[in-house]
């Protein structure tokens, strides 16, 4: 009976070594796939459990890890939760790493970046516990100070750029949110407050700055006709437009009224600069249908409507509506009907006027340090695209330094630095409510800083308040903390 | 052979070395390397040794030596390897037990290792009864049929009211009290005595009749009897209890011992196709065999379970050199105590402590095997035969199911899984072997006479 005996012994090795060489297909060959599958909760506890790249501003954290003594290991902290909620996100065990620079940069701050390869393989090397890359901002904290201050218990946005590079200088939308009670270990008490924050009605989640359903743009749309219209060579600033008390809306029996039903040139015959200066509607839905719908929205597109951008969180495209007939194109002109903006967009316009023409692409990232606080990685400003000439900019300046001197932006006048600015006040919905908007830069001469301002409607009805009245003080507040004197 | 009568002669001088030295050394190994395991767990999990930790390794250390006197007293010539194999292994799950209890939040262990500490007690002192009482493994011939209505009984217990307990969908449990048990887990020790009896006395009808078909020497119509009872017996298993594991392990026992009986190649032939139709036939009726296929093909199928897909991550998370024991998350799958331990070793101590892990019971099942070829009486080949064989068909099925070479089926991993039955079943089991080994390796004149009086057993004389 040897044989035999001998010859199981053949087929009990050959047992094994299937299940040496199954062994090794999954922990050697799929063992990366397998990681990396959704849904691992182990890669997840892993991440979690990792010494997490601070997020700094000015060298300050604003977001850390923590060690702790459970089995997360980390608690991810934010030192300025009201401040900075949406320009950090939140990083939960049970969400994950949600909105902001946490999910936006994930992988730079868990060090699971290529970008990280080297270090990761020293960290294997010298048995250093991996750790991942901190990012410094490009926000000036005074700036965001002053803008969330301002803001105070208002919904709305902020958004400051430095329009010679790009650089965002601040970041704000409220409602706000505190990403320490989704970060923290204890996950039924995440559960509520990740629940609550989905329920409420007035979606603090949402970055209002960069994304949400996106606003009417009211009368700062008056930039882009503007530029449209000395673009196209037939306007100067004093060329006369064709501005009475009312515009009926071409094929309608619908009239347009200026804003308070005042005149905006005696004569009825404002100049474009005037047109810009007291926000003249009739004019402008009278210069809309003059220019038509090509012309306005290649320039839209000229200052980056419609077009994907990554800052690095993904900035939802500004609209500019298809298919207008005659009377939708004249509201578009003064910013209503379909055309929609993010607060980025509209501080983008206000930054190309301000840096002769050119749109800088904006960016939050300065540099990307390693646990080693080498830099990894730096930002370079780039240019997007050139929005209006030269001349237009220049042009345009002088329009909107009325608007602050004399205008509707009275309000954004600081004393010893010369604003130019636009306001907007946007009406949505049919009860006439309106949001408020300001929009500008400043020194008017040598820009340092533009801004976009929003604050939303206080009630469902119009409350009587304009972009001059709300909006413009919040744009004066960051403007006068972030010019250099 | 050689005999130790002093005659002047060359083979005289080869003195047969007990190996009960090397025994002793291999065992302060083995519990050395369980102390540094649960040192570590301990250091790696909490930061710090329980007081009564060297309590436990005490404990542990004594239970081994303990046996390793007994074989010194009782199997002088018994195989030296297969206590520290099982010792390492039995110490190992010890560690990975208690490693799963100090899963963080439930600080202060939920008591499973220390339930299992006093299951391997138990189920030493039970390896130990065995070879202080049974003094020749062929007594159990005589009992070949009563070992037949035991395993029967054992294996039919769980399907009786009352006492029967369904878990997980598979009825293998008694429940009396408090304890629950697995009556399986020692029925298949009974049936491989059944089966190692019964195929001594007919092997040679199963083996030498027959008409030759296609190069194949097939058995007359009723010499296959046996067979399709066993198959059957399988199927009922299949059928009323819901297991596959433990119809495969019966089967794959039968056929193996069959085939070692009669060394016929038809009788693997008929009983691969037997189990095929088998498992085909259950594929086809039973909807918990069917989604175990699917996430056989398909672990991360959707609207299935995912404890085949949360064990492939826990491997896939160890990698090769695993994440070091007490740094994985083990406990993330389910099981991982008992039928999926092989995971949990897998995840923290990587492909290199799995392959270390496979090598200890290759080397425990071929150390089984080598008894078997080494044994002089049919009976005790046969036995030593199918021990061995279900170690290997059951660490097989077990690790095959969690790393995809077959649908996973619920069987617990010799000596590790936590579990008392199958301690005390795999603890028999090996008692068995060292009887036999012992037997297999006695130099002649210390041979005892043979126990069973009958002439039939003296007739079969040892080739």
């Amino acid at each position: 009976m040897n044989t035999p005996v001998r010859r199981l012994a053949l087929v009990v090795f050959a047992m094994f070594t299937a299940l040496l060489l199954s062994t090794t297909w999954i922990q050697f060959v799929q063992a990366d796939d397998l990681r990396d599958r959704a849904g691992n909760r182990r890669t997840l506890i892993e991440n979690y459990s990792r010494d997490r790249g601070a997020i700094l501003v000015d060298g300050n954290p604003i977001a850390s890890s923590e060690p702790t003594d459970d089995e997360l290991e980390w608690l991810r902290r934010y030192q300025q939760p009201s401040r900075y909620a949406h320009v950090t996100g939140y990083y939960s065990f049970t969400y994950g790493a949600g909105l902001g620079l946490e999910r936006a940069e994930d992988s730079l701050l868990a060090g699971t970046d290529d970008s990280l390869f080297y270090q990761r393989l020293s960290d294997v090397v010298t048995g250093r516990p991996a750790s991942g890359a901190s990012l410094e901002l490009t926000i000036d904290p005074d700036v965001q100070a002053a803008a969330v201050e301002a803001l105070g218990d208002r919904r709305g946005a902020a958004v400051a750029l430095d329009p010679r590079t790009g650089e965002i200088l601040a970041m704000v939308s409220r409602p706000s949110f505190d990403p320490n009670a989704l970060s923290s270990h204890r996950l039924s008490a995440v559960d509520e407050a990740y629940t609550a924050l989905i329920e409420d009605p007035a979606a603090p989640l949402t970055n209002r700055a960069i994304g949400g359903d996106l606003y009417p743009p009211g009368s700062t749309f008056k930039l882009v006709v503007a530029a449209a219209a000395l673009e196209s060579g037939e306007y100067e600033p004093d060329t006369e437009l064709e501005g009475g008390l009312t515009y009926t809306l071409p094929g309608t029996e619908t009239t347009l009224p200026n804003f308070g039903g005042a005149a905006c040139d005696p004569e009825d015959r404002p100049t474009l600069a005037e047109s810009v200066q007291v926000s003249c509607n009739t004019s402008f839905a009278w210069l809309a249908g003059e220019l038509g719908d090509d012309a306005l929205r290649q320039q839209s597109e000229a200052f980056g409507f419609g077009e994907p951008l990554e800052v690095p969180m993904s900035v939802t495209p500004s609209i500019y509506p298809d298919e207008l007939d005659d009377a939708q194109l004249a509201l578009t002109g003064i910013g209503q009907f379909e055309v929609r903006e993010t607060p980025m967009q509209v501080a983008m316009i206000s930054a190309a006027i301000a840096n002769g023409g050119v749109t800088m692409t904006p960016y939050l990232v300065e540099e990307v340090r390693n646990s080693d606080l080498e830099v990894i990685e730096s930002a370079e400003p780039r240019t997007r695209s050139r929005a209006v000439s030269s001349q237009t900019a220049q042009e345009l300046t002088d329009m909107m330094e009325l608007v602050v001197e004399q205008g509707s932006g009275q309000s954004a006048a600081l004393p010893d630095v010369q604003v130019a600015g636009k306001t907007g006040t946007a009406e949505y919905g049919d009860s006439g409510a309106a949001h408020a908007w300001f929009t500008g830069f400043a020194p008017a001469d040598d820009p340092q800083i533009a801004v976009a301002v929003i604050v939303e409607s206080a009630t469902d009805n119009w409350a009587g308040e304009t972009g001059g009245q709300v909006a413009a003080p919040v744009a004066r507040a960051m403007l006068d903390a972030g010019v250099e004197r | 052979m050689s005999t130790t009568t002093p005659t002047p002669s060359t083979v005289t001088s080869l003195a047969v070395r007990s190996g009960r030295t090397i025994e002793l050394l291999l065992l302060v190994l083995a519990v050395g390397i369980v102390t540094l395991a649960y040192v570590a767990v301990n250091l790696t999990v909490t930061g710090e040794l329980p007081a009564d930790v060297w309590w436990h390794v005490g404990i542990y250390a004594a239970l081994a030596a303990g046996l390793h006197v007994v074989l010194r007293l009782r199997a002088r010539y018994a195989d030296p390897l297969l206590l520290p194999l099982a010792t390492l292994l039995n110490g190992l799950g010890l560690v990975m037990i208690h490693r799963i209890d100090l899963v963080p939040g439930q600080l202060g262990t939920s008591g499973v290792a220390s339930r299992q500490l006093l299951w391997t007690g138990l189920a030493m002192a039970m390896a130990a009864a065995v070879l202080v009482l049974l003094r020749d493994h062929r007594v159990l011939r005589r009992y070949t049929y009563i070992a037949m209505a035991l395993g029967f009984v054992l294996l039919l217990l769980p399907m009786l009211p009352f006492i029967g307990e369904t878990v997980n969908g598979s009825r293998l449990w008694i429940r009396i009290g408090p304890f629950s048990f697995q009556p399986g887990e020692l029925a298949k020790i009974a049936v491989a005595v059944f089966f190692a009896g019964y195929l001594v006395s007919t092997r040679d009808a199963l083996s030498l009749v027959g008409r030759r078909v296609l190069g194949l020497q097939l058995p007359r119509a009723r010499d296959l009897g046996p067979i399709l009872v066993a198959w059957s017996l399988s199927v009922l298993i299949l059928v009323l209890q819901r297991d596959l594991g433990s119809s495969l392990l019966f089967f794959g026992l039968f056929v193996a011992m069959l085939y070692v009986a009669t060394e016929r190649t038809s009788w693997i032939v008929i009983g691969l196709a037997l189990f095929a139709s088998g498992a085909v036939l259950a594929w086809r009726l039973f909807s918990h065999v069917q989604s175990r296929v699917t996430l056989w093909l398909d672990p991360f199928a959707p609207d299935q379970s995912d404890q085949v897909a949360k064990g492939l991550m826990g491997l896939a998370h160890g990698g090769i050199f695993g994440a070091g024991l007490g740094n994985g998350y083990p406990y993330i799958t389910y099981y991982a105590n008992s039928d999926y331990i092989v995971a949990s070793f897998g995840e923290e101590l990587g492909m290199v402590g799995l392959f270390a892990l496979l090598m200890l019971y290759a080397l425990l099942v071929e150390r089984g095997l080598r008894t078997a070829i080494g044994s002089r009486d049919g009976f005790g080949k046969l036995l030593a035969v199918g021990l061995s064989f279900t170690v290997a068909l059951q660490v097989f099925v077990i690790v095959g199911g969690i790393t995809r070479v077959i649908p996973l089926t619920g069987l617990t991993t010799p000596f590790l899984s936590a579990g008392g039955s199958s301690l005390l079943a795999n603890w028999i089991i090996v008692a068995l072997l060292l009887r036999i080994s012992d037997a297999a390796r006695r130099p002649i004149s210390e041979r005892r006479q043979d126990p069973s009086i009958d002439a039939a057993e003296r007739a079969e004389a040892p080739r």
